[in-house]
């Protein structure tokens, strides 16, 4: 298979506001026909990498390539690239059809044709029947379609969306995941795709930009970040984590280390673990099983079961452990089976492989 | 039968919505009886001959007399042109405005709201000092030997212009400001990242979208430009006479009140049908402002006028947003954009420098008053000779000057008040209560805003002959509160739209009665919208001239009443030392109730 061309290149793209860093040192890469999420909390600089590659806000040092060119300063007009915004940003006062040939328009293209592509782009988001109308008297899902029609329409090198469902009620949402996701495969369009909804980036994306503070923290596909993440707060932004405090005894493949309390874990390192050092253990909560008596299990912890949340298809089970920590276990609801009360002692156990050592950090503020 | 039963269902329910309605009648009534009461008899009275019998004869001698037409020719073309100016040069401020930081606006918004509530006179006198045969302007250009003679800058068109785009200004640049403000930021910007240079993204989309509010300034500025006195007066020549002139000299000479009411109607006339082709062009709707008026519907213009409009509108600011963008191509082409290195809007810096150009000929002309009340010389003259108090100790040592400035402040302070307690009432229900015809009770509150305010003043002056209040302060109060009552409901009005009714309800459920509710909870909230209304009511009186000159004389004068008769007569350094005055006391007033109404809406909000 050949390496797919590369659209978007950042490097070391950096911006200053005053004294505050939005963003530092970003280096990130984006092939033809991926889908890229940033994904961070408000403040993380996700929107501000965004507006960069738009071209809507200058970075302080660093360099944008867009397809092969070098476009760090370049404005906004000459960069091929389409922007969905947040709150869609169609033009009041043009009806839909106007607003879709805008693009063209600016780009000297003959009304006929102008005429077939509003058609076929309308065909495409399913909503031929809107032309005439004005913004205002669509649905927001309407809207959120024709944004994205104004933008297709022209075919840009890349399409930056940010936070483009923000504004639609949650069953709406996971209807236009679903669409968006589909033309992406259906019209191989390249997206960078800004959200602070991890559902969303994990649902939609090929690979997930996280970011925290103005920095990237990792770059993969959601799987990766999922199973492997490289540092604590990859492990709390994506999913649930048991976070546990422990030091490395023993270091190598598989680590050895003394937890909280006289517990001794076994848990899967990245090779940087040295003996001595403090480390956190990571732990999901779907990877703990509550143990029946005797059964056997590479790590095993015991405690007192403080609180049992019945949620349909899973039950999650809190469980105390001796010295304070609070572990959180999810598990398939059994129904006719006899469940621990609240208060009796609770083994819970998991295997080495799914405990992951990661170094401990000072936290960055 | 079934219309009567329903008839006699309905009352309990709507006697009750009246009665709880109470707290606006008292302003209702006296917006009746003091506003529209006289002005519709002065009105109807100019169809009436000095028999008391029905006759056109004030019209016929209007339509023979060829000067009447004439000034109302030449009212239309200073209107016309002080609107096209204004619009022209409050353009720029109003995008600066709108689309810097919330610091600078905020200061920025003050610098414009300051000369907004700076007298007429001080503004007026201000200009005469800069602009005369000795003034600041001519000496600059003698000395640098540019001319060889004084300059005529005023007593001529070219006076009027400069005064009275520099009065409408602020109102021009207010007005257009509020519609600005609510055109999304992203437009533009999603307008560039769709293909659009510079200047297509700003004509087409920007510029397009502010049209409403560039006509509503235009509009208001007209109208409000039409019943203009003072700066014709005082800066224009023989031939700059505008019509509230000459209803001055018929009130003022012939005391003929019919054929001022004549004249009146025929002001009125003019404005209405200014109102009505606007409305057939854009709709009133855009007069209100806001979101909706930036969704000026397309294809809501009906009629053929507006289509057209509509149609060569569009051509036209694709034309321009062409023109621009080829002018930015021959700037490219000279100073080319690199992508590889950052670049300075130099588009943005010329619009920095238009704009503080423009607030500069707004806010500057006024300083110059201050300097010159120190002079130690008995001419005004620029630069000021020596240093000197003589002419403070002159303004102190006249009887005449003194009571004034002491009836000038009794007046404003009871007028405030008056203002703040029917004002702030009838907020309370204007906000609170559904009220059968609410929009029209408002514009009836509102109306004196928009009417020439000399129509008011004469009325008054007709009202106040008969029943002896000519000359009383009861009467400048009664008149004044007309004036100033807008501005109480208009401010107490938008801080209560922000406040959250629940907490009052939360107040009752604890255990308050409606009376403790609203001294302990309700107006500690809102006080500083409230005693912002008071401080902008206080400035309306303290500032008006128009009331003042007919219902005020000789002993009884007020301050700008004062200076108007000093000002016709005789130009001296006593008029720079009471416009200080006025300046240092109405910017006081005006930068406290501005703070005292952002915060209140902040904390509100």
């Amino acid at each position: 298979m050949t390496a797919a061309r590369t659209k978007l290149s950042i490097r070391g793209a950096t911006k200053h506001y005053g004294a505050v860093t939005a963003l530092a040192d970003a280096t990130l890469e984006l092939s033809e026909g991926e889908f890229l999420t940033l994904l961070g909390p408000s403040g993380s600089g996700k929107t501000t990498l965004l507006m960069m590659v738009a071209g809507l806000v200058p970075p302080s040092s660093g360099e944008v390539w867009i397809d092969g060119k070098l476009a760090t300063y370049a404005p906004p007009n000459k960069r091929d690239i389409g922007i969905v915004f947040q709150n869609y940003a169609l033009f009041p006062h043009l009806t839909v059809r106007e607003n879709i040939a805008f693009p063209l328009q600016m780009r000297r293209m003959a009304p006929a044709r102008i005429e077939e592509e509003v058609k076929r782009v309308l065909e495409i988001v399913r909503l031929p029947h809107v032309a005439g109308r004005l913004p205002r008297e669509l649905s927001g899902g309407q809207q959120q379609r024709i944004a994205l029609a104004r933008c297709i329409v022209y075919r840009p090198s890349i399409i930056l969306m940010d936070e483009p469902l923000g504004a639609l009620d949650r069953q709406l949402r996971d209807q236009m995941q679903l669409e968006i996701k589909e033309l992406h495969g259906r019209l191989g369009i390249t997206v960078l795709y800004v959200t602070h909804d991890q559902e969303e980036a994990m649902a939609m994306s090929d690979r997930i930009c996280l970011m925290n503070n103005g920095r990237i923290e990792q770059i993969g596909t959601p799987q990766e970040l999922y199973f492997r993440p490289k540092s604590v707060f990859v492990a709390q932004f994506l999913g649930e984590s048991n976070i546990l405090d422990a030091t490395v005894r023993l270091a190598g493949e598989t680590v050895t280390l003394a937890g909280p309390g006289d517990m001794v874990l076994r848990g899967r390192g990245d090779g940087t673990a040295m003996p001595g050092d403090a480390v956190k253990v990571i732990i999901r909560p779907e990877r703990l099983r509550v143990l029946s008596e005797d059964e056997p299990a590479e790590n095993v912890a015991s405690g007192t079961l403080k609180e049992t949340v019945f949620a349909g298809g899973v039950t999650r089970y809190f469980v105390a452990l001796p010295d304070g920590p609070v572990l959180s276990a999810k598990q398939l609801s059994t129904g006719a089976r006899k469940e621990p009360q609240l208060g009796d002692t609770v083994r819970l156990g998991w295997s080495a492989e799914h405990a992951l050592v990661l170094p401990q950090r000072e936290a960055r503020t | 039968m079934s219309g009567a039963a329903s008839v006699a269902a309905a009352p309990p329910l709507s006697q009750s919505a009246w009665a709880r309605a109470w707290p606006i009648y008292p302003l209702l009534f006296f917006v009746i009886g003091i506003f529209i009461y006289p002005v519709a008899q002065i009105l109807i009275l100019s169809f009436f001959d000095s028999a008391g019998h029905f006759s056109l004869a004030n019209y016929a001698r209007i339509a023979t007399t060829p000067v009447y037409l004439q000034t109302l020719i030449i009212t239309f073309e200073i209107a016309g042109w002080t609107t096209g100016l204004a619009m022209l040069a409050g353009y720029p401020v109003a995008y600066l405005l709108a689309n810097s930081s919330a610091r600078m606006r905020d200061s920025l918004t003050l610098l414009v709201l300051m000369p907004f509530w700076t007298s007429f006179l001080v503004r007026t006198f201000a200009w005469m000092i800069l602009l005369g045969r000795n003034g600041a302007a001519n000496r600059l250009l003698l000395s640098l030997g540019i001319v060889d003679e004084p300059v005529s800058f005023i007593y001529n068109f070219t006076g009027v212009m400069i005064g009275m785009v520099h009065a409408m200004l602020p109102l021009a640049i207010l007005t257009m400001l509020s519609v600005m403000q609510s055109i999304d930021t992203n437009l533009v910007k999603a307008a560039r990242t769709l293909g659009a240079r510079g200047g297509q993204s700003f004509w087409r989309i920007y510029f397009r979208l502010s049209l409403p509010g560039l006509a509503a300034a235009g509009l208001l500025v007209f109208i409000t430009a039409l019943g203009f006195f003072i700066t014709p007066a005082l800066l224009g020549g023989r031939r700059e006479t505008m019509i509230s002139q000459v209803i001055i000299a018929v009130i003022q000479e012939l005391l003929n009140f019919p054929f001022a009411g004549a004249l009146a109607v025929l002001l009125l006339v003019a404005a209405g049908i200014v109102f009505y082709l606007y409305d057939r062009l854009l709709g009133m709707s855009t007069l209100s402002g806001g979101a909706s008026a930036s969704e000026l519907a397309v294809r809501g213009a009906s009629s053929a006028i507006a289509r057209a409009g509509a149609f060569f509108g569009e051509r036209l600011i694709a034309v321009l947003g062409w023109l621009s963008d080829r002018l930015g191509d021959l700037w490219d082409r000279l100073f080319p954009v690199r992508p590889d290195r950052p670049h300075r809007g130099i588009s943005r810096m010329i619009l920095w420098i238009v704009g503080l150009l423009i607030v500069g000929f707004l806010c500057l002309p006024s300083l110059f008053v201050i300097p010159v009340s120190f002079t130690s010389g008995t001419f005004i003259e620029f630069p000021p000779q020596g240093f000197s108090l003589r002419w403070y100790q002159t303004y102190l040592g006249s009887g005449n000057w003194v009571n004034a400035t002491i009836r000038s402040f009794i007046v404003a302070g009871l007028t405030a008040v008056v203002s703040t307690l029917l004002g702030s009432a009838a907020a309370f229900v204007l906000v609170r209560q559904r009220l059968f015809g609410k929009v029209a009770i408002l514009s009836l509150i509102l109306a004196p805003l928009v009417l020439p305010r000399l129509i008011i003043a004469v009325a008054l002056f007709y009202l106040y002959a008969r029943l002896g209040l000519v000359g009383t302060i009861l009467g400048l109060v009664l008149g004044h509160t007309v004036l100033a009552v807008p501005y109480v409901v208009i401010t107490v009005m938008a801080v209560l739209k922000t406040y959250d009714e629940r907490l009052d309800q939360a107040a009752w459920s604890l255990g308050a009665n409606k009376l403790q509710t609203l001294y302990r909870i309700t107006l500690p909230q809102i006080r500083g919208g409230v005693i912002a209304g008071f401080l902008f009511a206080f400035i309306t009186s303290f500032d008006d001239l128009t009331v003042a000159l007919f219902v005020t004389g000789g002993s009884t004068s007020t301050l700008p009443r004062q200076m108007w008769n000093d000002l016709l007569l005789q130009v001296n350094p006593t008029l720079a030392a009471v416009s200080t005055v006025i300046l240092v006391f109405v910017t006081a007033f005006v930068i406290a109730a501005e703070m005292l109404r952002r915060r209140a809406s902040a904390r509100a909000g």
